[in-house]
């Protein structure tokens, strides 16, 4: 029987492999994971127990909740994987690892093709070039099928259903019983005997008053990217309403490094530019309806402030310039009062009609609303409640706060062991190499892919550092790569038992902290969010946010920041962290959030350390270091990577070498001037 | 928007331990009020945290008495417009009135195959222990991008 508040009931379980989280990463990692675990059984008599927890519920857990309008990663038959390892490159300013971008590239399409084996509709081009929707009976993918391609890399789908059928696969392949929801994982532990081993994971149910202790060979850490670390731009109701999901807290990145895992660019931030307060999508709008996104005078900014492109050679050259040169662009008229900028819908719905017939005409209008109905219905919420009609009104667009992930447009995350057959570094051969600590690996794989620098510890999807651009369909692909590496890891170490390095008593207390703190001091004063022993998870957020918004380059100061202003994010950050010591939780619902913010914190710590040690700015338009505000191809072309000490709570930051494994000149055309 | 629950229409999914949308809501938001010491409706669930809610409609969706409905954010939209869906199992309806009244209607598929009705390995090759280190899935689907040799420069 469960305990009460405050007495949890402690679990213990050991397995061979635990999945952490239920996203896109760990449902194609529990898919692909049980048929290399029954040949493990048949082939070589390992029996693997494995086990997978999920803080949410699978069906509708991880960034493709709510349902997605596209596929943005399907690679086709008539492109190559260095094609993409191009683009990935291009759009994140030269820096990212050629080696996990073209692996990925390579086995993407096979996720996408069970997707609509299972019952996903993509959307199909016919003979005339004419779209239909995905349950019209054209052929598959697999079969030749054409695809509706709104970019070189996208497809439309009717996505509503996404994640519940990917989910649905998932769950079978594995089984229920190896299956438990509603188990927020909150702290990794290394092992006795090896601190740069992982031995276990504890955390506890959001559901019944109860605390899981597991250990384990190997794990595979998937919980999701970072959102709400800055002061988002609404901050009342409209504060959930963040661009990615709002329950992305940080959880791999910072249980990744309080076990000592190696990060990688944990600069890099994502600031995507959206329809203005909803965060809708303008992928569909730029790509399949041809949109142009003007200033208030009707401009078209790409155009106007095209010269700022050459600013920033390669990487500004490209037929498509990277993403934050994009917002660059954009904010320029923003900051001189051309604003506010809009996606003429208009202009572009009309020129759609020229060609098309009434039939035509009303399937494009559903089109568009589809796109948002299917991932952002807030964004509808939005149209509605100004009466806007995207043929008949202009919408504003608007950077967001930022963000912190691995899979979309960013690439912020864990470094991790790649493939060895595509000509990755073996060494670490460059001036400062004596500067990464001497207990982490050379080179760019150390035998089990995937595998970040701590042994047996996994990632996947956000998790994964120095990518990027693999979004749900590349995550799963990922989990599966991770599924299979950690088979292997298990066989190999199939007689190796793990040990905690801290008693489990000593980790209960630590988990259930908030509550004992609220227990202890609650009735001190008479209104419950008003006590100087505590402080509430929500107040602890506003402080986080308000810290890295005004110091860290967050929207107050349009993104910019300097050495200065990082010194004293550095300090009040560290007194945040003290202060999270004092987190207070009434109820289980409240200690979900006192971990999360956790998490956030260290997360949120790790992208300053990483802004103040690269010293340049590598991100225009995402954030600008001014007193460095340049791109430094010859000192900074290369990756920031840290580790993290739990026990002393410090960083070091250092640099590792970057080098293209794909020719990335064909993507250039000359400067223009 | 934040989701709420209309109290003509929940029935608390009739006293189980727990309610539908306290079962799929990705951010632990929906609770159900038992004995109504929080909201004064016993028996029916609520949002307990607005603010945190993406209106990802997961809860809207899966309320098997279409009790759920959203009221757009109120420091960011003007009142009177609402968005609400009939998800079935192959399609979603979606009924979108906006502030002045205007009406639309949408009918999307959202997917091809009957609900629970996915073999995960039916007809599927097993894996061979030979091929692990190996690049590629323990399945091929037409879909593994071998790339052309020549791009790797380093090779």
């Amino acid at each position: 029987m469960a305990g009460e508040f405050g007495k949890p009931e402690v679990i213990q379980e050991e397995v061979d492999i635990l999945l952490i989280g239920g996203g896109m990463a760990c449902c194609g990692a529990a898919y692909e994971i049980m048929r290399w675990a029954e040949a493990a059984k048949k082939e070589v008599g390992v029996d693997l127990k494995i086990k997978l927890v999920d803080k949410a519920a699978m069906d509708r857990s991880g960034a493709v909740a709510q349902g997605l309008s596209a596929i943005n990663t399907y690679i086709g038959p008539e492109q190559d994987p260095a094609d993409y390892a191009r683009m990935v490159s291009n759009d994140l300013m030269g820096i990212t690892r050629d080696d996990l971008a073209y692996d990925l590239g390579r086995h993407v399409d096979e996720s996408v093709h069970l997707f609509e084996e299972w019952g996903l509709p993509i959307w199909k081009t016919d003979e005339n070039g004419e779209r239909h929707d995905g349950s019209k009976g054209l052929p598959t993918l697999k079969d030749g099928g054409k695809p509706v391609r709104s970019g070189k890399w996208q497809i439309m789908i009717n996505g509503e259903s996404y994640k519940w059928i990917v989910a649905e696969a998932a769950k079978k392949a594995l089984g229920m019983d190896r299956i438990q929801e509603r188990i927020f994982i909150v702290k990794l532990v290394n092992d006795k005997n090896d601190p740069n081993r992982i031995a276990g994971a504890v955390g506890f149910s959001t559901r019944d008053h109860t605390v899981h202790v597991y250990k384990f060979k190997a794990c595979l850490l998937a919980a999701g990217g970072c959102v709400n670390l800055f002061r988002p731009r609404s901050v009342g109701e409209g504060q959930g309403r963040a661009w990615y999901p709002v329950w992305n807290a940080g959880s791999t990145y910072a249980m990744a490094a309080e076990a000592g895992a190696e990060l990688t660019m944990m600069e890099n931030r994502f600031v995507p530019a959206r329809f203005k307060d909803g965060y809708g999508p303008v992928g569909a709008w730029f790509l399949l309806f041809k949109a142009k996104a003007v200033n208030a005078l009707g401009e078209v900014y790409m155009d106007r402030n095209k010269e700022m492109l050459n600013d920033y050679p390669p990487y500004g050259l490209a037929a498509v310039p990277a993403s934050c040169l994009r917002n660059h662009l954009m904010l320029k008229e923003m900051k001189e009062g051309r604003g506010p900028i809009y996606m003429d819908t208009v202009s572009a719905l009309a020129k759609l009609k020229e060609t098309l017939s009434p039939r035509e005409v009303k399937h494009l209008e559903a089109e568009a609303w589809e796109d948002f109905l299917d991932m952002c219905i807030g964004q509808c919420g939005v149209w509605v409640g100004e009466n806007i009609e995207p043929e008949k009104k202009n919408s504003e667009l608007m950077p967001t706060e930022p963000y912190l992930l691995g899979s979309h447009s960013g690439c912020c995350g864990i470094w991790v062991s790649g493939p060895e057959d595509l000509g990755a570094p073996k060494a670490e051969e460059h001036a400062e190499a004596g500067k990464v600590p001497g207990h982490l690996p050379s080179g760019w794989s150390w035998g089990y892919r995937s595998m970040t620098t701590v042994k047996g510890l996994f990632t996947a999807g956000d998790g994964v550092g120095a990518s990027g651009h693999k979004f749900s369909s590349g995550s799963h692909a990922e989990g599966r790569i991770c599924a299979k590496s950690m088979v292997k890891f298990c066989i190999d170490n199939k007689d190796w038992k793990p040990e905690l390095d801290t008693d489990i008593n000593t980790l209960v207390e630590e988990i259930y902290k908030p509550v004992r703190t609220y227990l202890e001091h609650k009735d001190y004063t008479t209104a419950i969010d008003i006590n100087p022993h505590y402080i509430t998870p929500k107040m602890l957020q506003f402080r986080l946010q308000k810290i890295m918004d005004e110091y860290v380059a967050g929207v107050a100061t349009y993104y910019t920041t300097n050495a200065h202003m990082l010194k004293v994010a550095e300090e009040k950050l560290e007194m945040l962290k003290e202060d999270a010591m004092k987190m207070r939780a009434k109820d289980l619902h409240e200690l979900l959030r006192a971990w999360e913010n956790y998490h956030r914190i260290i997360t949120a710590e790790a992208h300053m350390k990483h802004i103040q040690f690269r010293e340049e700015s590598r991100y225009p338009g995402f954030y600008y270091r001014m007193d460095k505000n340049f791109v430094d191809e010859e000192n900074w072309k290369c990756f920031v990577n840290s580790i993290y000490d739990k026990t002393t709570h410090k960083w070091t930051v250092f640099k590792r070498k970057h080098v293209d494994l794909v020719d990335k000149s064909k993507l250039f055309k000359p400067a223009a001037h | 928007m934040p989701t709420f629950v209309r109290t003509d229409k929940c029935d608390g999914c009739k006293g189980q331990d727990k309610t539908a949308c306290m079962y799929i809501c990705p951010h632990d938001l929906m609770m159900l009020d038992k004995d109504g010491s929080a909201t004064g409706h016993a028996m029916k669930a609520y949002n307990q945290e607005p603010e945190q809610c993406w209106e990802c409609y997961s809860c809207v969706k899966i309320c098997p008495q279409q009790a759920i409905e959203a009221r757009h954010y109120a420091d960011i939209v003007p009142l009177g417009g609402s968005v609400q869906p009939l998800r079935g199992t192959d399609s979603i309806m979606w009924t979108i009135k906006f502030r002045n009244g205007t009406l639309k209607r949408f009918k999307f598929p959202i997917r091809t195959t009957p609900e629970g009705s996915i073999d995960p390995f039916g007809g599927k090759p097993e894996a061979k222990m030979e091929n692990i280190t190996k690049s590629g899935f323990f399945n091929q689907e037409n879909g593994y991008r071998a790339g052309n040799p020549a791009e790797l420069i380093r090779k």
